[in-house]
């Protein structure tokens, strides 16, 4: 059976928000649902599961106040192999279907998996209108720039020249940043991680749930099976240094194997620059500053181009009512001015008259 | 002078003009002013797609006809007795249907080269002597009108404006109207323009003194009021009632309410009327798509909301594979189709009834819906909470049809008081030793385990899985069980629901059959033939699916089955499909209901014009 396992000891005090007063926290082993996990061996996934695992616990809060939502890819098998309350639905619409959820009961915790498949293409609309709205849940987009359950059709996020299953002599489409597509979308809380960076993994994932709007995280994640390979550049410990730079609020932009280089901001364009060569110092480069969207483009906008390391960690974080919040708002709003509603009263609204 | 008044059973009026010239505003206030004054009535708006057309245009004629009267009316009226023409174009589109006699109430002024030669006129008719098959009334209205505001320093634009209420007045004096209830209206809707509320009220008695002081009309007429059952009436528009019915439905169940929706004609004013319940708690979504829509709500019921979504034909068709995962995860919710003309794009602001067939079989896979359809604006509101409670009782979507003309159609309305309404009250599955997601009760429901509660977190979703513990599950013999157990908890609801009733004998010759918003034409029909000697009989359909129990029985007592329905013919195909039955097929798809008479004459032509 894969209903869950693993509930709360007995004698829990619990208060209002649906903490646990108590020193016995859930762990890891109580978030992962009695079904077995199906991805391929050696999928990133098992990877992102087992960190999502690990970092619920310190979040701290009762088991049923988490709802997982998904679509359709392997991205979106994600809530079966989580005991929480879930939905598995359908291709690109785990985004409207969470809006629905997190609207009718505001205090669910709520995340959402999702792929480049079902997130940016047949979801792309959805995606757009439920980060500009802000709702308050995390979003985990597992982009491993390939259409995996249907076994290796291309996707939006895959190189123009792609070989592929539908495009045998290559992709003639130009791919799409999913961070400059959160940033476009008004999104609130944007940040990347990777399926092979489990400590910076669990640090985005917090940093993400603490963040009361929108929080779009995405991650890239290997498909050894039809896209093998496709982050091995920033994740092979003999190159990933020189081809990746962590971005983190109030910090300068450094990376390199020996910390030896730095971006600086050269008007609007980011150069990489040496800090060994005499020709620039650590005071020279940008210090990365998460409340400013601006810098976010440029600075995401560095992964479209080889000659420049790829940026992971919080690219933006800044404050905004929450749609949940807003439409809760305004019904105590309305309410206060007029009144509760009286259905005897609202069925004799206007001009009525009596017979007999 | 002396005025004689002549006392009428019923009265139909059609009310024509340039769609800028506000004849949906002036029929709806004569006909609110009817229902006040007791009379029964049924009303036909008919109105163009475009937001504006350019003025004069044939294509731009938007059309309101109102049929009241001091006893049962069913229908809107075959062909109107007055004719209110506001434009040359008004009347040549609209003179086809006037009564041989009838009214014809024409504004002169407009009746210029320019509006002549759009409405395809090459000399005036109200001049050449073409009406006199009619009683014509060829006044000034808008020369009136401007004289009737003079001195309020409006524009002539804006004075102009005024002449749907100088006819209205005229109008009211003709039929013994009082003006008591516009005039409030226009208190209410002007209150903020006092310029514009004196101005209207002026217009209005000015057209009222006119019917007085012209010697032009020496009679007047009186529709008495209708004996209706006792109680406390409104008159509704089917939209308005539907969003009641929601609202009540929300309030009879104790759940949030939830509309997931996108503007669609015509069903937007449901969307509209609902996002005014904000004090009731009524959360409402108007979502980027129709798909959004749809998904919003499946959210909201799965986290314990009662959940709708409201369109029209091209949103079901894109709403469907949601429908699909609802009815795979067996969560409630109520889809109102307000069907249209179709297909495609189709007739936006034209009625049909083409959608049933979608309704119980669209979707891919064995894929069960129950669907339910109102049959008169005021019985929208009844059959919203039907589908509210089959959607919860059962654990599953439920379509709800009703269409163009309920949607815009009025009638008065007996409102019920909250206590009669049926009980509908929700419980929440709570106890994590007995539950499981896809456990069964006694009408094959699932039980409903909200989010938020302690120790009974689960996963569910579209893809196959197995009975009780709703695990993922592919094998053969799985599949074939859970199918028929979907269709078996469908099937299921005939249970739950009343008899297919008869009108007219229990047996005999012929059977009318219908569904939806024929009922006002069929049974008008039905009763008249009835009363001349006819053996006639008419079952109206509620529930399309399941159906009544006893649906095959009924069939066989009649030697003919005859169904009316606006489209090609899809509840017989039903029929024929289920209770192999030999029916003929009665069909109208030109974007405008049956007349009572279109039902009597095909009466006449099957049984003969004596009986």
């Amino acid at each position: 059976m894969d209903n869950m396992n693993g509930t709360v000891a007995e004698g829990t005090v619990t208060n209002g928000a649906g903490t646990l007063a108590v020193a016995e926290k859930l762990t890891a082993k109580d978030f992962a649902s009695s079904c077995d996990v199906r991805w391929c061996p050696g999928c990133g996934d098992y990877s992102i599961l087992a960190q999502v695992q690990r970092t619920l616990p310190d979040i701290d809060r009762k088991l049923e106040d988490y709802c997982f939502v998904s679509g359709i890819g392997c991205s979106s098998r994600f809530p079966y192999y989580m005991s929480g309350y879930g939905i598995h639905s359908i291709h690109g619409r785990a985004l409207a279907i969470a809006t629905g959820v997190k609207m009718a009961n505001p205090k669910l915790s709520l995340w959402i998996a999702t792929g480049d498949g079902d997130g940016l293409s047949i979801g792309g609309n959805h995606f757009m209108h439920t980060m500009r709205r802000n709702l308050d849940c995390v979003v985990l987009l597992f982009n491993n720039r390939i259409y995996g359950l249907t076994k290796g059709q291309y996707s939006p996020t895959s190189e123009a020249g792609k070989k592929t299953k539908s495009t045998p002599f290559g992709s003639i489409d130009h791919p799409v940043n999913p961070v400059l597509l959160a940033l476009g979308a008004e999104t609130t809380f944007v940040a990347r991680t990777i399926d092979r960076e489990p400590k910076h993994q669990q640090e985005i994932y917090k940093r993400a749930y603490d963040h009361h709007g929108s929080s779009f995280v995405e991650i890239y994640q290997n498909c050894n099976i039809f896209n093998d390979g496709a982050f091995e550049h920033l994740t092979d410990k003999k190159v990933k240094a020189d081809n990746v730079v962590a971005i983190e609020h109030g910090k300068p932009l450094v990376f390199g194997a020996n910390s030896d280089k730095g971006i600086i901001l050269d008007g609007f364009k980011p150069r990489v620059v040496s800090l060994t060569d005499g020709t620039h110092t650590v005071d020279d480069l940008v210090v990365y500053d998460e409340t400013n969207s601006d810098l976010a483009y440029i600075v995401a906008r560095m992964s479209d181009d080889p000659t420049f390391p790829t940026a992971i960690g919080v690219f933006l974080k800044i404050e905004r009512a929450t749609y949940e919040d807003l439409a809760h708002g305004q019904m105590e709003t309305v309410t206060a001015k007029i009144g509760p509603g009286d259905l005897e009263k609202m069925l004799t609204e206007g001009d009525t008259w009596v017979v007999g | 002078m002396e005025k004689t008044t002549e006392v009428l059973d019923h009265v139909v009026i059609r009310f024509a003009g340039d769609s800028g010239d506000g004849m949906q505003l002036t029929g709806g206030q004569f006909t609110q002013t009817a229902a006040i004054l007791g009379n029964d009535l049924a009303t036909l708006p008919d109105y163009p797609a475009e937001i504006r057309a350019p003025a004069g245009t044939l294509y731009g004629v938007s059309a309101f006809q109102l049929h009241f009267s001091s006893f049962d009316v069913h229908t809107p009226g075959d062909a109107p007795d007055v004719l209110v023409a506001m434009n040359p174009a008004a009347l040549q589109t609209q003179l086809p249907q006037l009564k041989r006699g009838g009214i014809i109430i024409a504004n002169s002024d407009a009746f210029d080269a320019k509006n002549l030669g759009l409405a395809h006129y090459d000399i005036n008719p109200l001049e050449d002597g073409s009406l006199a098959g009619y009683r014509l009334f060829s006044l000034p209205i808008t020369k009136g009108t401007l004289k009737s505001v003079e001195g309020l320093g409006l524009s002539t634009k804006d004075a102009g404006r005024c002449k749907n209420f100088y006819t209205l007045g005229l109008l009211y004096w003709l039929y013994n109207r009082s003006l008591d209830a516009t005039m409030r209206w226009i208190e209410e809707k002007f209150g903020t323009k006092p310029a514009f509320a004196e101005a209207n009220r002026r217009a209005l008695q000015a057209g009222f003194n006119l019917g007085d002081t012209l010697e032009l009309f020496t009679h007047r007429y009186e529709v008495r009021p209708a004996q209706l059952p006792p109680g406390t009436y409104r008159n509704i528009v089917g939209n308005h009632a539907t969003a009641l019915g929601m609202l009540a439905a929300t309030q009879r169940t104790g759940l949030q309410g939830y509309l997931g929706s996108y503007p669609i004609t015509p069903a937007s004013d449901i969307l509209h009327e609902v996002s005014r319940y904000k004090n009731f708690g009524f959360l409402t979504f108007q979502a980027e798509d129709e798909i959004a829509a749809i998904c919003a709500s499946i959210g909201a019921s799965y986290a314990g909301a009662l959940s709708f979504t409201t369109t029209s034909g091209p949103g079901v068709a894109l709403k469907t594979e949601a429908i699909g995962l609802a009815v795979m995860t067996e969560l409630p919710l109520v889809i109102i189709n307000v069907q249209r003309g179709g297909p495609s794009t189709g007739l936006p602001t034209k009625t049909e009834q083409a959608d049933l067939l979608q309704a119980v079989y669209g979707r891919n896979g064995e894929c069960p819906v129950p669907v339910v359809a109102a049959s008169t604006p005021g019985d929208c509101f009844n059959a919203v909470l039907e589908a509210a409670r089959i959607a919860t009782r059962y654990m599953t979507p439920v379509m709800l049809l009703t269409d163009g003309y309920l949607a815009n159609g009025s009638e008065p309305w007996r409102v019920p008081s909250v206590a009669d309404l049926p009980d509908l009250t929700v419980k929440f599955a709570t106890d994590p030793a007995t539950y499981q997601s896809y456990d069964r009760d006694e009408r094959l429901a699932r039980p409903w385990a909200v989010p938020g509660t302690p120790g009974l977190e689960h996963r569910i979703g579209g893809l196959e899985h197995s009975n009780i513990s709703g695990g993922i599950n592919y094998s053969p013999e799985n599949h074939e069980a859970m199918v028929k157990l979907r269709a078996a908890k469908v099937a299921g609801i005939a249970n739950d629901i009343p008899d297919l009733e008869v009108f007219g004998e229990d047996s005999g010759d012929v059977l009318i059959i219908g569904w939806g918003s024929t009922y006002g034409a069929i049974r008008a029909a039905v009763e008249r033939k009835r009363a001349q000697g006819y053996n006639v009989s008419h079952a109206h359909f509620r529930h399309l699916n399941p159906m009544p129990k006893n649906t095959g029985d009924v069939l066989k007592r009649f030697k003919r089955v005859i169904v009316a329905e606006m489209n090609l013919g899809q509840l017989i195909k039903i029929l024929r499909s289920e209770f192999l039955v030999d029916a003929v097929g009665w069909n109208k798809v030109q974007g405008l209901p049956f007349t009572g008479q279109d039902i009597e004459e095909r009466i006449e032509s099957v049984l003969g014009h004596n009986n």
